[in-house]
C-alpha cells in the first residue's frame, strides 16, 4: 500500500508530523536550558536529593509489588477462572481514574486513622509525608503497566514448552523460573522499566499523599508555581535527561543479551 | 509392563474410546492411524499432559492413571519437539539431570554420551534455533533420553524429515529401543510402522481397530480400513456366494461380473476380499496351475516400485500385481497388452464390512 507514491506521502506526512508532536516540546526545553542553569540544576542540592527520592521510590515501588504482580499475570495469562475478565479490568484501573482520585483513594487507605496506618505507626514506617506513602502511590498508578506487559509475555511462551519441562521431571516452580519466567523475560523487563519509568513520572497520587519528602515532578511544580517557567524548566529537563539516559541504557543491555542467543 | 486398561478420553471435539493395551518393557509399539485418529491423545494421556475420563493406565503395577507429569516414567517426544529456545543444545540436553545432584562434570560425561548416541554431538554449542529438523530431532531424542525414562513416547519422530535422515534416524530408534527401552511410536505411515515396530495397534476414530505384530495386522487385516492403511491395493467389495459341490470354497463377486473364488466361512455374505500383490502370478498365456482363480486382462499402467514394477492391470476390477524388472523386460509387458493373473483361492482373504 505504502509503494503508491501519493499514499506514502500522506502517511511520511502524517507520522512526521505526530513525531514533532512529541519531540518539539522536548527539544524547546532543552535547548532553551543553557549550560549555565544545567550545571546549577545539577548542583543544587534540593534537585539532587529530589531525583535521588525519585529514582529510589519508583524503584522500590517495583521491587516490592512487582515480586507479587508477575505471579499475578502469569495466573491471568495461563488460567481460566470465573471473573477473569473482571481482574483484568481491575488490573487496568489505575491507568484509568484521575491520579489525583487515586492518591484520594490511596490515602483513605494509609492515613493515620485506618488499620495500615496505625500498623505503619507502630512499626515506624509513615505513609502520609513519608517515603513509604509515595513509593505506595507511584506503584499504584504503575502496576499496570506491568502485569499487562508481563501478562502478554507469558501468553506469548507456548503452554506445550512448560508441559516438555514437567515431563522431563522438572517440578512447576523449575518450569515456572527456567522456562516461563527467562521466555517472556523481554516482556516482563519492559514491563518492570514501564513501571519505574510510570512511577517516576507521577505527580498527581504522589502529591497528596506526600508534598514532602518533595519529588522530582513535585519539585518541579513548587518552583513553577513559586518562582515561574525559568526555574522549573532546568530541573524538569534535568530530570527528564537522567530518565532517558538510564532507559536508553537498560533497553541497549537487554538487545544485547537477546541478540547473543540468534 | 505398561498396561492400558479401558482407557476412554473426553475432549471437545474429539473421543478416545476404550483403548486397552499391552506393551512389554522390550516392545516397539507403533500407534498407526490417520490425521485427528487419537494417537497423539493416547500419548498425551500416557504422559499425563491429559486426563482421561475413564480407564486406568498401569506400569510394572503401579497406577499412573493420576500420577503427576514429572514423576511419570515416560518421556514424550512432541512432533514440533519443544526445544527450550533460550537454551543451547548442550543446556538442552543437561535440562533433566539437573535436578539429579550431578555435579558438573557427570552432566558434561552424560550429555556427551547421549548426543553421541543420537549423533548431536556436533550441535552441542548451537542454539535450537539454528538447527535444520533432523539435528533438531536428535536433540530432542537426547533431552529425553537425560531424562532416562522407561518408556519413550514418539510422535510423528520421522515425518518432515528426508529419505536420508529418516534413514538415519530409523537406526538411531533401533539403537535406544534395544538399550532396554519400550517405544511407543506414534505414524500415520504404515511402513516406518513396519520397519521399526515389534507390535502395530491401528487406531481409527479414537477406537484402537486391532493390536499385533506387524505381520498379523498387515497379512491378516480385520477391517477394510487397516487393509487400505497399510497399503494392500487388491482390495475388492464383494457379494459371496457358496460354490456347489466345493465345501468350504466360496465365491465372491466383485463389480456384478468377477467371480474370485477363495476359502471361506459359512454367513459370510458381503464384504472385501483382499489379495496380497506378490500372491498374484502374471504371465503372457494361461498356465495350467493348481490355481483356481485365471482372470484375462489388459495392463493399463506400469510403475517404478522400490527395487521392482508394479504393474496395473483391468481384468473386470483393477488389479496390482508386483513383478521384478526382469520378469517386466522378458515378457515386454507394457500398456495395452494383454496378459493372465492366476492366483489360488487360498491366497484370497475375506474381511468383514
Amino acid at each position: 500500500m505504502l509503494q503508491n507514491w501519493k499514499t506514502g506521502l500522506v502517511f511520511l506526512f502524517l507520522s512526521g508530523l505526530i513525531l514533532l508532536f512529541i519531540v518539539a516540546p522536548l527539544a524547546g526545553m532543552f535547548l532553551k536550558t543553557s549550560g549555565v542553569q544545567y550545571l546549577d540544576t545539577l548542583a543544587d542540592v534540593e534537585v539532587r536529593r529530589s531525583i535521588r527520592l525519585t529514582l529510589f521510590s519508583s524503584l522500590a515501588g517495583v521491587m516490592v509489588f512487582g515480586l507479587a504482580a508477575i505471579p499475578l499475570a502469569y495466573v491471568l495469562a495461563r488460567k481460566d477462572f470465573p471473573g477473569k475478565g473482571l481482574v483484568n479490568g481491575l488490573v487496568d484501573l489505575p491507568v484509568v481514574i484521575p491520579h489525583s482520585a487515586a492518591g484520594i483513594a490511596i490515602l483513605g487507605v494509609v492515613s493515620r486513622g485506618t488499620l495500615i496506618g496505625q500498623a505503619g505507626d507502630v512499626a515506624g514506617i509513615q505513609f502520609v509525608g513519608g517515603i513509604a506513602g509515595i513509593v505506595i502511590a507511584m506503584a499504584f498508578v504503575s502496576i499496570p503497566f506491568l502485569i499487562n506487559a508481563a501478562r502478554d509475555g507469558f501468553e506469548s511462551v507456548p503452554e506445550k514448552l512448560e508441559k516438555a519441562a514437567l515431563n522431563l521431571g522438572a517440578s512447576p516452580w523449575r518450569v515456572f523460573f527456567t522456562v516461563s519466567l527467562p521466555l517472556a523475560k523481554r516482556q516482563v523487563l519492559t514491563g518492570l522499566t514501564m513501571m519505574w519509568a510510570r512511577g517516576l513520572s507521577e505527580f498527581g497520587a504522589v502529591v497528596i499523599i506526600a508534598y514532602h519528602p518533595m519529588v522530582t515532578p513535585v519539585l518541579i511544580w513548587e518552583r513553577f508555581t513559586s518562582f515561574g517557567l525559568s526555574y522549573a524548566r532546568p530541573v524538569a529537563a534535568v530530570f527528564v535527561l537522567v530518565c532517558l539516559i538510564i532507559f536508553v541504557a537498560m533497553r541497549l543491555l537487554a538487545k544485547q543479551r537477546i541478540h547473543k542467543r540468534h | 509392563m505398561l498396561l492400558i486398561d479401558k482407557l476412554s478420553v473426553q475432549l471437545d471435539s474429539f473421543a478416545l474410546e476404550d483403548i486397552s493395551l499391552r506393551v512389554a518393557q522390550d516392545d516397539y509399539l507403533a500407534l498407526l492411524g490417520v490425521s485427528g485418529s487419537g494417537k497423539t491423545v493416547l500419548l498425551e494421556v500416557l504422559a499425563g499432559l491429559v486426563k482421561p475420563a475413564k480407564g486406568k493406565i498401569l506400569f510394572n503395577g503401579s497406577d499412573l492413571t493420576c500420577e503427576k507429569i514429572q514423576k511419570r516414567p515416560v518421556g514424550l517426544v512432541y512432533q514440533d519437539l519443544s526445544l527450550f529456545p533460550h537454551l543451547n543444545v548442550f543446556k538442552n540436553i543437561a535440562y533433566p539431570l539437573r535436578k539429579k545432584g550431578l555435579t558438573f562434570q557427570q552432566v558434561h560425561e552424560r550429555v556427551t554420551s547421549l548426543a553421541a548416541q543420537t549423533g548431536a554431538d556436533h550441535l552441542l554449542d548451537r542454539y535450537p534455533g539454528t538447527l535444520s529438523g533432523g539435528e533438531a530431532q536428535r536433540v530432542a531424542l537426547a533431552r529425553t533420553l537425560a531424562a532416562d525414562p522407561d518408556i519413550l513416547l514418539l510422535d510423528e519422530p520421522l515425518s518432515n524429515l528426508d529419505v536420508q535422515l529418516k534413514s538415519g534416524l530409523r537406526s538411531v530408534l533401533r539403537n535406544i529401543h534395544k538399550s532396554g527401552k519400550a517405544i511407543i511410536h506414534v505414524t500415520h505411515d504404515f511402513m516406518e510402522a513396519a520397519t521399526l515396530a515389534s507390535k502395530v495397534a491401528i487406531i481409527e476414530n479414537g477406537r484402537l481397530i486391532q493390536f499385533g505384530t506387524p505381520e498379523e495386522v498387515f497379512r491378516h487385516p480385520k477391517t477394510e480400513f487397516v487393509a487400505r492403511f497399510s497399503g494392500i491395493k487388491n482390495l475388492f467389495p464383494c457379494k459371496v456366494n457358496p460354490v456347489s459341490g466345493s465345501p468350504g470354497l466360496y465365491s465372491g463377486r466383485v463389480n456384478d461380473q468377477l467371480e474370485i473364488l477363495y476359502l471361506g466361512k459359512d454367513g459370510e455374505t458381503t464384504g472385501y476380499l483382499m489379495i496380497p500383490q506378490e500372491d498374484i502370478l502374471i504371465s503372457e498365456e494361461l498356465i495350467e496351475s493348481s490355481a483356481v482363480n485365471r482372470l484375462q486382462g489388459m495392463i493399463r499402467e506400469i510403475y517404478l516400485s522400490g527395487s521392482g514394477m508394479e504393474v496395473v492391470v483391468d481384468a473386470g476390477a483393477e488389479f496390482v500385481v508386483s513383478v521384478s524388472r526382469r520378469s517386466h523386460d522378458t515378457m515386454h509387458l507394457k500398456p495395452g497388452k494383454k496378459v493372465w493373473l492366476t492366483f489360488k483361492a487360498s491366497a484370497v482373504r475375506f474381511i468383514e464390512g
